[in-house]
Protein backbone atom coordinates (compact mmCIF):
# COMPACT_ATOMS: atom_id res chain seq x y z
CA UNK A 1 0.00 0.00 0.00
CA UNK A 2 2.58 2.40 1.17
CA UNK A 3 4.92 1.20 -1.50
CA UNK A 4 2.47 1.85 -4.29
CA UNK A 5 1.98 5.41 -3.01
CA UNK A 6 5.68 6.02 -3.16
CA UNK A 7 5.81 4.65 -6.68
CA UNK A 8 3.17 7.10 -7.82
CA UNK A 9 5.14 9.84 -6.24
CA UNK A 10 8.37 8.72 -7.80
CA UNK A 11 6.59 8.69 -11.14
CA UNK A 12 5.63 12.29 -10.56
CA UNK A 13 9.19 13.19 -9.70
CA UNK A 14 10.43 11.71 -12.94
CA UNK A 15 7.82 13.31 -15.12
CA UNK A 16 8.27 16.76 -13.63
CA UNK A 17 11.65 18.17 -14.49
CA UNK A 18 13.25 21.16 -12.89
CA UNK A 19 11.39 22.74 -9.90
CA UNK A 20 13.11 21.66 -6.77
CA UNK A 21 11.38 20.35 -3.73
CA UNK A 22 10.55 23.00 -1.12
CA UNK A 23 8.54 20.96 1.34
CA UNK A 24 8.92 17.27 1.74
CA UNK A 25 6.47 15.28 3.85
CA UNK A 26 7.56 11.86 5.01
CA UNK A 27 5.32 9.35 6.81
CA UNK A 28 3.26 11.99 8.50
CA UNK A 29 0.70 10.87 11.09
CA UNK A 30 -1.58 13.34 12.83
CA UNK A 31 -3.70 12.89 15.92
CA UNK A 32 -6.61 14.90 17.32
CA UNK A 33 -6.97 13.96 20.99
CA UNK A 34 -5.70 10.47 20.21
CA UNK A 35 -7.76 9.94 17.04
CA UNK A 36 -5.61 9.48 13.98
CA UNK A 37 -6.67 11.80 11.16
CA UNK A 38 -3.63 11.61 8.88
CA UNK A 39 -2.09 8.26 8.06
CA UNK A 40 1.37 7.84 6.65
CA UNK A 41 1.16 10.81 4.33
CA UNK A 42 4.20 11.36 2.12
CA UNK A 43 4.41 13.93 -0.64
CA UNK A 44 6.62 16.65 -2.10
CA UNK A 45 5.68 20.27 -2.62
CA UNK A 46 7.61 21.93 -5.43
CA UNK A 47 9.00 25.38 -5.65
CA UNK A 48 7.28 28.03 -7.77
CA UNK A 49 4.28 25.84 -8.31
CA UNK A 50 0.76 25.67 -7.03
CA UNK A 51 -0.08 22.44 -5.30
CA UNK A 52 -3.77 21.82 -4.75
CA UNK A 53 -5.07 19.43 -2.13
CA UNK A 54 -8.56 18.11 -2.83
CA UNK A 55 -10.82 15.57 -1.22
CA UNK A 56 -14.18 15.26 0.52
CA UNK A 57 -14.89 16.97 3.86
CA UNK A 58 -13.01 15.45 6.74
CA UNK A 59 -10.36 13.84 4.55
CA UNK A 60 -7.60 15.68 6.41
CA UNK A 61 -6.62 18.19 3.74
CA UNK A 62 -6.89 21.20 6.06
CA UNK A 63 -5.12 19.30 8.81
CA UNK A 64 -2.24 18.56 6.45
CA UNK A 65 -2.01 22.23 5.54
CA UNK A 66 -2.02 23.23 9.20
CA UNK A 67 1.00 21.03 9.83
CA UNK A 68 3.12 23.01 7.37
CA UNK A 69 3.29 26.07 9.64
CA UNK A 70 2.55 24.16 12.85
CA UNK A 71 -0.46 26.35 13.56
CA UNK A 72 -2.05 23.28 15.17
CA UNK A 73 0.51 23.76 17.95
CA UNK A 74 -1.73 26.43 19.48
CA UNK A 75 -4.27 23.81 20.55
CA UNK A 76 -4.39 21.16 23.20
CA UNK A 77 -4.31 17.52 22.16
CA UNK A 78 -3.11 17.90 18.57
CA UNK A 79 0.01 16.06 17.60
CA UNK A 80 1.98 15.41 14.43
CA UNK A 81 4.47 12.54 14.00
CA UNK A 82 6.79 11.95 11.09
CA UNK A 83 8.88 14.37 9.13
CA UNK A 84 8.15 17.57 7.27
CA UNK A 85 11.33 18.91 5.71
CA UNK A 86 11.50 22.58 4.82
CA UNK A 87 14.81 23.37 3.13
CA UNK A 88 16.11 20.05 4.50
CA UNK A 89 15.25 20.79 8.13
CA UNK A 90 12.53 18.88 9.94
CA UNK A 91 10.06 21.48 11.15
CA UNK A 92 8.38 19.00 13.47
CA UNK A 93 11.33 18.81 15.86
CA UNK A 94 10.18 20.43 19.09
CA UNK A 95 12.95 22.99 19.19
CA UNK A 96 12.50 24.19 15.60
CA UNK A 97 12.01 27.99 16.00
CA UNK A 98 8.31 28.20 15.40
CA UNK A 99 8.00 31.94 14.78
CA UNK A 100 10.80 31.79 12.22
CA UNK A 101 8.99 28.91 10.57
CA UNK A 102 5.81 30.98 10.35
CA UNK A 103 7.79 33.86 8.89
CA UNK A 104 8.83 31.48 6.10
CA UNK A 105 5.47 29.76 5.70
CA UNK A 106 2.58 32.21 5.53
CA UNK A 107 -1.09 31.35 5.62
CA UNK A 108 -4.37 32.66 4.24
CA UNK A 109 -7.58 31.44 5.81
CA UNK A 110 -11.07 30.57 4.70
CA UNK A 111 -12.63 33.74 6.08
CA UNK A 112 -10.79 37.01 5.72
CA UNK A 113 -9.80 38.22 9.19
CA UNK A 114 -8.25 41.67 9.02
CA UNK A 115 -6.81 42.88 12.31
CA UNK A 116 -8.78 45.69 13.96
CA UNK A 117 -6.35 48.31 12.66
CA UNK A 118 -5.93 50.51 9.61
CA UNK A 119 -5.19 49.01 6.22
CA UNK A 120 -1.61 50.25 6.49
CA UNK A 121 -1.10 48.81 9.97
CA UNK A 122 -2.48 45.45 8.92
CA UNK A 123 0.42 45.08 6.51
CA UNK A 124 3.06 46.88 8.55
CA UNK A 125 2.40 44.88 11.73
CA UNK A 126 4.05 41.68 10.52
CA UNK A 127 6.94 43.47 8.79
CA UNK A 128 7.77 45.46 11.92
CA UNK A 129 7.85 42.31 13.98
CA UNK A 130 10.47 40.59 11.83
CA UNK A 131 12.53 43.58 10.72
CA UNK A 132 13.35 47.15 11.70
CA UNK A 133 12.64 49.06 8.51
CA UNK A 134 12.88 52.84 8.25
CA UNK A 135 9.72 54.82 7.73
CA UNK A 136 10.14 55.11 3.97
CA UNK A 137 11.23 51.49 3.59
CA UNK A 138 8.13 50.44 5.46
CA UNK A 139 5.94 52.60 3.22
CA UNK A 140 7.52 50.94 0.18
CA UNK A 141 7.07 47.46 1.57
CA UNK A 142 3.41 48.11 2.34
CA UNK A 143 2.85 49.44 -1.17
CA UNK A 144 4.68 46.47 -2.71
CA UNK A 145 2.66 43.96 -0.71
CA UNK A 146 -0.63 45.64 -1.60
CA UNK A 147 0.40 45.83 -5.27
CA UNK A 148 1.36 42.15 -5.34
CA UNK A 149 -2.04 41.34 -3.94
CA UNK A 150 -3.70 43.50 -6.62
CA UNK A 151 -5.22 45.77 -4.00
CA UNK A 152 -3.05 48.90 -4.22
CA UNK A 153 -5.23 50.62 -6.81
CA UNK A 154 -8.32 50.22 -4.66
CA UNK A 155 -6.88 51.31 -1.31
CA UNK A 156 -4.27 53.87 -2.33
CA UNK A 157 -5.22 57.12 -0.60
CA UNK A 158 -7.22 55.47 2.16
CA UNK A 159 -4.50 53.48 3.87
CA UNK A 160 -5.37 54.97 7.25
CA UNK A 161 -8.96 53.74 7.10
CA UNK A 162 -9.95 50.72 9.11
CA UNK A 163 -9.40 47.45 7.28
CA UNK A 164 -12.89 46.42 8.35
CA UNK A 165 -14.32 48.98 5.91
CA UNK A 166 -13.18 46.89 2.91
CA UNK A 167 -15.45 44.43 1.10
CA UNK A 168 -15.03 40.68 1.69
CA UNK A 169 -13.01 40.14 -1.48
CA UNK A 170 -10.81 43.13 -0.71
CA UNK A 171 -10.31 41.91 2.85
CA UNK A 172 -9.15 38.53 1.55
CA UNK A 173 -6.66 40.21 -0.79
CA UNK A 174 -5.53 42.30 2.18
CA UNK A 175 -4.91 39.06 4.09
CA UNK A 176 -2.88 37.76 1.15
CA UNK A 177 -0.92 41.04 1.09
CA UNK A 178 -0.35 40.70 4.84
CA UNK A 179 1.03 37.20 4.35
CA UNK A 180 3.25 38.28 1.42
CA UNK A 181 4.55 41.33 3.28
CA UNK A 182 6.79 39.31 5.61
CA UNK A 183 8.43 37.69 2.53
CA UNK A 184 7.60 34.04 3.10
CA UNK A 185 8.82 31.21 0.88
CA UNK A 186 5.61 29.24 1.04
CA UNK A 187 2.02 30.49 1.16
CA UNK A 188 -0.65 28.14 2.49
CA UNK A 189 -4.22 28.82 1.49
CA UNK A 190 -7.07 27.10 3.26
CA UNK A 191 -10.12 27.37 0.99
CA UNK A 192 -9.34 31.04 0.40
CA UNK A 193 -12.36 31.74 -1.79
CA UNK A 194 -15.12 29.70 -0.18
CA UNK A 195 -16.54 32.78 1.55
CA UNK A 196 -16.32 35.01 -1.54
CA UNK A 197 -18.53 35.83 -4.52
CA UNK A 198 -17.60 34.60 -8.03
CA UNK A 199 -15.93 37.85 -9.13
CA UNK A 200 -13.76 38.10 -6.03
CA UNK A 201 -12.97 34.40 -6.45
CA UNK A 202 -11.80 35.02 -9.99
CA UNK A 203 -9.54 37.86 -8.87
CA UNK A 204 -7.97 35.70 -6.16
CA UNK A 205 -7.39 32.90 -8.64
CA UNK A 206 -5.67 35.27 -11.06
CA UNK A 207 -3.61 36.48 -8.16
CA UNK A 208 -2.55 32.95 -7.25
CA UNK A 209 -1.31 32.40 -10.79
CA UNK A 210 0.77 35.58 -10.59
CA UNK A 211 2.14 34.83 -7.14
CA UNK A 212 3.44 31.38 -8.02
CA UNK A 213 6.31 33.01 -9.90
CA UNK A 214 7.78 34.02 -6.57
CA UNK A 215 6.24 31.74 -3.99
CA UNK A 216 5.49 28.11 -3.40
CA UNK A 217 1.74 27.88 -2.97
CA UNK A 218 -0.29 25.12 -1.38
CA UNK A 219 -4.03 25.51 -1.66
CA UNK A 220 -6.73 23.40 -0.04
CA UNK A 221 -9.98 23.60 -1.93
CA UNK A 222 -13.40 22.04 -2.00
CA UNK A 223 -13.85 23.19 -5.51
CA UNK A 224 -12.38 20.82 -8.07
CA UNK A 225 -12.72 23.28 -10.93
CA UNK A 226 -10.65 25.69 -8.90
CA UNK A 227 -7.94 23.09 -8.36
CA UNK A 228 -7.94 22.36 -12.09
CA UNK A 229 -7.75 26.07 -12.94
CA UNK A 230 -4.99 27.21 -10.62
CA UNK A 231 -2.74 24.30 -9.72
CA UNK A 232 0.24 22.57 -11.32
CA UNK A 233 0.05 19.46 -9.21
CA UNK A 234 -2.90 18.07 -7.33
CA UNK A 235 -3.09 15.72 -4.37
CA UNK A 236 -6.24 13.72 -3.72
CA UNK A 237 -6.86 12.71 -0.13
CA UNK A 238 -9.46 10.45 1.38
CA UNK A 239 -10.02 9.51 5.04
CA UNK A 240 -6.65 10.77 6.15
CA UNK A 241 -4.67 9.05 3.44
CA UNK A 242 -2.99 10.47 0.41
CA UNK A 243 -4.51 8.51 -2.46
CA UNK A 244 -2.67 10.08 -5.36
CA UNK A 245 -0.53 13.07 -6.24
CA UNK A 246 0.42 13.98 -9.77
CA UNK A 247 0.40 16.77 -12.30
CA UNK A 248 -3.01 18.41 -12.26
CA UNK A 249 -4.00 17.46 -15.81
CA UNK A 250 -3.12 13.85 -15.13
CA UNK A 251 -5.20 13.78 -11.95
CA UNK A 252 -8.20 15.21 -13.74
CA UNK A 253 -7.87 13.50 -17.14
CA UNK A 254 -6.06 10.30 -16.52
CA UNK A 255 -5.71 9.39 -12.85
CA UNK A 256 -3.91 6.19 -11.96
CA UNK A 257 -6.35 5.17 -9.24
CA UNK A 258 -10.01 4.32 -9.63
CA UNK A 259 -10.79 6.15 -6.36
CA UNK A 260 -9.36 9.39 -7.72
CA UNK A 261 -11.22 8.97 -10.97
CA UNK A 262 -14.50 8.46 -9.10
CA UNK A 263 -13.96 11.63 -7.10
CA UNK A 264 -12.86 13.95 -9.88
CA UNK A 265 -15.61 12.82 -12.22
CA UNK A 266 -18.18 13.48 -9.50
CA UNK A 267 -19.24 9.86 -9.07
CA UNK A 268 -18.30 10.14 -5.44
CA UNK A 269 -18.04 12.90 -2.87
CA UNK B 1 -52.05 33.96 -2.10
CA UNK B 2 -53.37 30.44 -2.28
CA UNK B 3 -56.78 30.66 -0.50
CA UNK B 4 -56.22 27.26 1.08
CA UNK B 5 -53.28 28.70 3.03
CA UNK B 6 -55.23 31.63 4.43
CA UNK B 7 -56.25 29.98 7.75
CA UNK B 8 -52.61 29.12 8.48
CA UNK B 9 -51.57 32.62 7.67
CA UNK B 10 -54.22 34.04 10.00
CA UNK B 11 -53.09 31.75 12.80
CA UNK B 12 -49.49 32.84 12.40
CA UNK B 13 -50.57 36.44 12.46
CA UNK B 14 -52.48 35.93 15.71
CA UNK B 15 -49.53 34.17 17.33
CA UNK B 16 -47.22 36.91 16.15
CA UNK B 17 -49.44 39.61 17.65
CA UNK B 18 -49.81 37.72 20.92
CA UNK B 19 -46.06 37.19 21.28
CA UNK B 20 -45.39 40.85 20.56
CA UNK B 21 -47.99 41.96 23.12
CA UNK B 22 -46.61 39.64 25.79
CA UNK B 23 -43.04 40.83 25.32
CA UNK B 24 -44.19 44.44 25.30
CA UNK B 25 -46.01 43.76 28.58
CA UNK B 26 -42.85 42.32 30.11
CA UNK B 27 -40.89 45.41 29.09
CA UNK B 28 -43.52 47.75 30.51
CA UNK B 29 -43.61 45.78 33.78
CA UNK B 30 -39.84 45.96 34.22
CA UNK B 31 -39.65 49.62 33.25
CA UNK B 32 -42.53 50.56 35.57
CA UNK B 33 -40.60 49.65 38.73
CA UNK B 34 -37.36 51.05 37.46
CA UNK B 35 -38.92 54.40 36.58
CA UNK B 36 -40.76 54.49 39.91
CA UNK B 37 -37.52 53.91 41.85
CA UNK B 38 -35.62 56.44 39.76
CA UNK B 39 -38.46 58.96 39.95
CA UNK B 40 -38.70 58.82 43.74
CA UNK B 41 -34.92 59.00 44.11
CA UNK B 42 -34.72 61.95 41.74
CA UNK B 43 -37.60 63.84 43.32
CA UNK B 44 -36.41 63.47 46.89
CA UNK B 45 -32.77 63.78 45.95
CA UNK B 46 -33.21 66.96 43.95
CA UNK B 47 -35.06 68.57 46.83
CA UNK B 48 -32.21 67.69 49.18
CA UNK B 49 -29.46 68.93 46.87
CA UNK B 50 -27.55 71.95 48.13
CA UNK B 51 -24.01 73.30 47.77
CA UNK B 52 -23.15 72.44 51.38
CA UNK B 53 -23.29 68.74 50.45
CA UNK B 54 -19.83 69.13 49.01
CA UNK B 55 -18.12 71.12 51.73
CA UNK B 56 -19.79 70.12 55.01
CA UNK B 57 -19.38 66.95 57.01
CA UNK B 58 -22.05 64.46 57.97
CA UNK B 59 -23.81 66.10 60.93
CA UNK B 60 -24.80 64.78 64.33
CA UNK B 61 -28.53 64.26 64.88
CA UNK B 62 -30.73 67.28 64.45
CA UNK B 63 -28.16 69.48 62.73
CA UNK B 64 -27.63 70.50 59.16
CA UNK B 65 -24.58 69.28 57.27
CA UNK B 66 -23.25 67.72 54.06
CA UNK B 67 -21.68 64.59 52.62
CA UNK B 68 -18.15 65.81 51.89
CA UNK B 69 -16.36 63.21 54.01
CA UNK B 70 -18.59 60.40 52.73
CA UNK B 71 -18.13 61.42 49.09
CA UNK B 72 -14.38 61.56 49.50
CA UNK B 73 -14.34 58.18 51.24
CA UNK B 74 -16.52 56.55 48.59
CA UNK B 75 -14.55 57.96 45.68
CA UNK B 76 -11.14 57.13 47.10
CA UNK B 77 -12.07 53.59 48.17
CA UNK B 78 -13.87 52.81 44.90
CA UNK B 79 -11.07 54.07 42.69
CA UNK B 80 -8.43 52.42 44.82
CA UNK B 81 -10.40 49.17 44.59
CA UNK B 82 -10.53 49.46 40.79
CA UNK B 83 -6.83 50.30 40.70
CA UNK B 84 -6.16 47.03 42.52
CA UNK B 85 -8.76 44.88 40.78
CA UNK B 86 -8.43 46.03 37.15
CA UNK B 87 -4.82 44.94 36.45
CA UNK B 88 -5.24 41.65 38.29
CA UNK B 89 -8.65 41.01 36.77
CA UNK B 90 -7.57 41.79 33.21
CA UNK B 91 -4.44 39.67 33.58
CA UNK B 92 -6.42 36.75 35.01
CA UNK B 93 -9.14 37.07 32.36
CA UNK B 94 -6.48 37.10 29.65
CA UNK B 95 -4.88 33.99 31.12
CA UNK B 96 -8.23 32.17 31.09
CA UNK B 97 -9.12 33.20 27.55
CA UNK B 98 -5.71 32.62 25.99
CA UNK B 99 -4.59 29.42 27.69
CA UNK B 100 -6.05 26.97 25.24
CA UNK B 101 -3.73 24.17 26.25
CA UNK B 102 -5.04 23.51 29.77
CA UNK B 103 -8.78 23.48 29.38
CA UNK B 104 -9.75 21.58 32.53
CA UNK B 105 -7.73 23.85 34.78
CA UNK B 106 -9.21 26.96 33.19
CA UNK B 107 -12.76 25.65 33.50
CA UNK B 108 -12.11 25.07 37.20
CA UNK B 109 -10.81 28.60 37.67
CA UNK B 110 -13.81 29.98 35.78
CA UNK B 111 -16.16 28.03 38.02
CA UNK B 112 -14.49 29.31 41.18
CA UNK B 113 -14.56 32.83 39.79
CA UNK B 114 -18.28 32.52 39.15
CA UNK B 115 -18.78 31.47 42.76
CA UNK B 116 -16.87 34.54 43.88
CA UNK B 117 -18.96 36.62 41.47
CA UNK B 118 -22.20 35.54 43.10
CA UNK B 119 -20.92 35.37 46.68
CA UNK B 120 -22.91 37.64 48.99
CA UNK B 121 -20.88 40.79 49.48
CA UNK B 122 -21.36 40.64 53.24
CA UNK B 123 -19.29 37.46 53.31
CA UNK B 124 -16.45 39.18 51.47
CA UNK B 125 -16.75 41.97 54.03
CA UNK B 126 -16.46 39.50 56.90
CA UNK B 127 -13.49 37.84 55.22
CA UNK B 128 -11.62 41.11 54.97
CA UNK B 129 -12.70 41.95 58.53
CA UNK B 130 -10.98 38.87 59.94
CA UNK B 131 -7.97 39.43 57.70
CA UNK B 132 -7.34 43.16 57.87
CA UNK B 133 -9.47 44.66 60.64
CA UNK B 134 -9.24 42.30 63.60
CA UNK B 135 -5.46 41.81 63.54
CA UNK B 136 -4.92 45.60 63.47
CA UNK B 137 -7.59 46.35 66.02
CA UNK B 138 -9.33 49.07 64.02
CA UNK B 139 -11.39 49.66 60.89
CA UNK B 140 -9.66 51.28 57.95
CA UNK B 141 -10.12 52.69 54.47
CA UNK B 142 -7.57 50.22 53.13
CA UNK B 143 -9.66 47.30 54.35
CA UNK B 144 -12.70 48.89 52.71
CA UNK B 145 -10.89 49.33 49.41
CA UNK B 146 -9.69 45.74 49.45
CA UNK B 147 -13.16 44.41 50.23
CA UNK B 148 -14.49 46.41 47.27
CA UNK B 149 -11.62 45.17 45.10
CA UNK B 150 -12.60 41.58 45.91
CA UNK B 151 -16.12 42.34 44.67
CA UNK B 152 -14.90 44.06 41.51
CA UNK B 153 -12.29 41.41 40.69
CA UNK B 154 -14.55 38.54 39.53
CA UNK B 155 -16.63 40.95 37.43
CA UNK B 156 -13.51 42.12 35.60
CA UNK B 157 -12.11 38.59 35.23
CA UNK B 158 -15.39 37.41 33.77
CA UNK B 159 -15.90 40.25 31.30
CA UNK B 160 -12.26 40.24 30.13
CA UNK B 161 -12.38 36.47 29.63
CA UNK B 162 -15.67 36.66 27.72
CA UNK B 163 -14.71 39.62 25.58
CA UNK B 164 -11.43 37.98 24.56
CA UNK B 165 -13.17 34.72 23.80
CA UNK B 166 -15.53 36.59 21.49
CA UNK B 167 -12.54 37.42 19.28
CA UNK B 168 -12.61 34.69 16.62
CA UNK B 169 -9.87 32.04 16.73
CA UNK B 170 -9.22 32.87 13.09
CA UNK B 171 -7.84 36.24 14.24
CA UNK B 172 -5.41 34.49 16.60
CA UNK B 173 -4.36 32.06 13.89
CA UNK B 174 -3.90 34.89 11.41
CA UNK B 175 -1.49 36.67 13.76
CA UNK B 176 0.32 33.48 14.82
CA UNK B 177 0.72 32.48 11.17
CA UNK B 178 2.69 35.69 10.59
CA UNK B 179 5.20 34.54 13.18
CA UNK B 180 3.80 36.88 15.84
CA UNK B 181 4.43 35.48 19.33
CA UNK B 182 1.55 35.01 21.76
CA UNK B 183 2.34 38.04 23.96
CA UNK B 184 2.36 40.38 21.00
CA UNK B 185 -0.79 38.81 19.62
CA UNK B 186 -2.48 39.49 22.97
CA UNK B 187 -1.29 43.06 23.47
CA UNK B 188 -1.42 44.32 19.88
CA UNK B 189 -4.32 42.44 18.33
CA UNK B 190 -6.63 40.88 20.90
CA UNK B 191 -6.71 43.77 23.38
CA UNK B 192 -7.40 46.12 20.51
CA UNK B 193 -10.25 43.96 19.31
CA UNK B 194 -11.70 43.48 22.80
CA UNK B 195 -10.94 46.89 24.30
CA UNK B 196 -14.48 48.34 24.35
CA UNK B 197 -15.76 45.25 26.12
CA UNK B 198 -12.95 45.22 28.67
CA UNK B 199 -13.40 48.93 29.46
CA UNK B 200 -17.14 48.40 29.83
CA UNK B 201 -16.43 45.56 32.26
CA UNK B 202 -14.21 47.77 34.41
CA UNK B 203 -16.83 50.56 34.37
CA UNK B 204 -19.56 48.14 35.36
CA UNK B 205 -17.42 46.85 38.20
CA UNK B 206 -16.87 50.43 39.36
CA UNK B 207 -20.60 51.13 39.16
CA UNK B 208 -21.32 47.97 41.11
CA UNK B 209 -18.91 48.68 43.98
CA UNK B 210 -19.81 52.34 44.30
CA UNK B 211 -23.16 51.28 45.74
CA UNK B 212 -21.92 48.45 47.98
CA UNK B 213 -22.75 48.85 51.66
CA UNK B 214 -22.40 45.53 53.43
CA UNK B 215 -18.66 44.97 52.95
CA UNK B 216 -17.90 48.51 54.08
CA UNK B 217 -19.79 48.08 57.37
CA UNK B 218 -17.21 45.50 58.42
CA UNK B 219 -14.14 47.19 57.03
CA UNK B 220 -14.14 50.98 56.65
CA UNK B 221 -17.08 51.42 59.00
CA UNK B 222 -17.84 55.15 59.09
CA UNK B 223 -16.39 58.45 60.19
CA UNK B 224 -18.25 61.60 61.14
CA UNK B 225 -15.30 63.83 60.50
CA UNK B 226 -13.18 64.80 57.55
CA UNK B 227 -10.45 62.22 57.13
CA UNK B 228 -8.09 61.48 54.28
CA UNK B 229 -6.32 58.79 56.24
CA UNK B 230 -6.94 55.42 54.60
CA UNK B 231 -5.44 53.77 57.67
CA UNK B 232 -8.37 54.97 59.78
CA UNK B 233 -12.14 54.43 59.61
CA UNK B 234 -13.54 56.16 56.55
CA UNK B 235 -17.02 57.40 55.73
CA UNK B 236 -18.78 56.33 52.54
CA UNK B 237 -22.01 57.38 50.89
CA UNK B 238 -23.78 53.97 50.99
CA UNK B 239 -23.04 53.51 54.69
CA UNK B 240 -24.23 57.05 55.44
CA UNK B 241 -27.43 56.37 53.49
CA UNK B 242 -27.93 53.19 55.49
CA UNK B 243 -27.35 54.94 58.80
CA UNK B 244 -29.34 58.08 58.05
CA UNK B 245 -32.28 56.45 56.33
CA UNK B 246 -32.90 54.23 59.36
CA UNK B 247 -32.85 57.20 61.72
CA UNK B 248 -35.86 59.21 62.97
CA UNK B 249 -34.40 62.64 62.02
CA UNK B 250 -35.73 64.69 59.11
CA UNK B 251 -32.35 66.29 58.28
CA UNK B 252 -30.71 62.88 58.08
CA UNK B 253 -33.45 61.60 55.78
CA UNK B 254 -32.83 64.49 53.42
CA UNK B 255 -29.10 63.77 53.39
CA UNK B 256 -29.77 60.08 52.72
CA UNK B 257 -31.90 61.02 49.72
CA UNK B 258 -29.19 63.36 48.49
CA UNK B 259 -26.64 60.54 48.84
CA UNK B 260 -28.89 58.15 46.92
CA UNK B 261 -29.28 60.74 44.20
CA UNK B 262 -25.53 61.31 43.94
CA UNK B 263 -24.77 57.58 43.71
CA UNK B 264 -27.46 57.02 41.09
CA UNK B 265 -26.04 59.91 39.10
CA UNK B 266 -22.52 58.51 39.42
CA UNK B 267 -23.60 55.10 38.14
CA UNK B 268 -25.46 56.76 35.28
CA UNK B 269 -22.41 58.81 34.33
CA UNK B 270 -20.16 55.73 34.47
CA UNK B 271 -22.52 53.80 32.20
CA UNK B 272 -22.63 56.72 29.78
CA UNK B 273 -18.83 56.89 29.71
CA UNK B 274 -18.64 53.16 29.08
CA UNK B 275 -21.12 53.49 26.23
CA UNK B 276 -19.25 56.44 24.80
CA UNK B 277 -16.00 54.44 24.80
CA UNK B 278 -17.68 51.60 22.95
CA UNK B 279 -19.34 53.94 20.46
CA UNK B 280 -16.13 55.84 19.78
CA UNK B 281 -14.25 52.64 19.16
CA UNK B 282 -16.94 51.39 16.80
CA UNK B 283 -16.77 54.58 14.76
CA UNK B 284 -13.00 54.39 14.44
CA UNK B 285 -13.37 50.81 13.21
CA UNK B 286 -15.61 51.86 10.36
Amino acid sequence: MNKSKLCVMDGAVLSMPKPWIRLSVRHLDFFYAGTQVLKEVSLDIRDSQVTAIIGPSGCGKSTLLRVFNRIYDAYEGQEARGEVLLDDENILTPNYPINRLRGKVGMVFQRPVPFPMSIYENIAFGIRHHERPSRSELDDRVEMALSSAALWGEVNGKLQQSALSLSGGQQQRLCIARAIAVRPEVILMDEPTSALDPISTMRIEELISELKEDYTIVIVTHNMQQAARVSDQTAYMYLGELIEIDQTDKIFLNPKKQQTADYVTGRFG
Amino acid sequence: MNPALRPYFLRRKIFDRAAKLLSLGAVVFALFWLIWILGVTLAHGLMALKPSLLNQMTPPPGEDGGLANALFGSLSMSFLAILIAAPIGIAAGTYLAETSRRRLWCETVRFVNDILLSAPSIILGLFVYTLLVRPFGHFSGWAGAIALALIALPVIVRTTDEMLRLVPDAMREAALSLGIPQWKLTTHVLYRAALPGIVTGVMLALARISGETAPLLFTALNNQYWSMDLGAPLASVPVVIFQYAMSPYEEWHALAWAGAFVITLLVLVLSLIARAVVAKNRVSNE
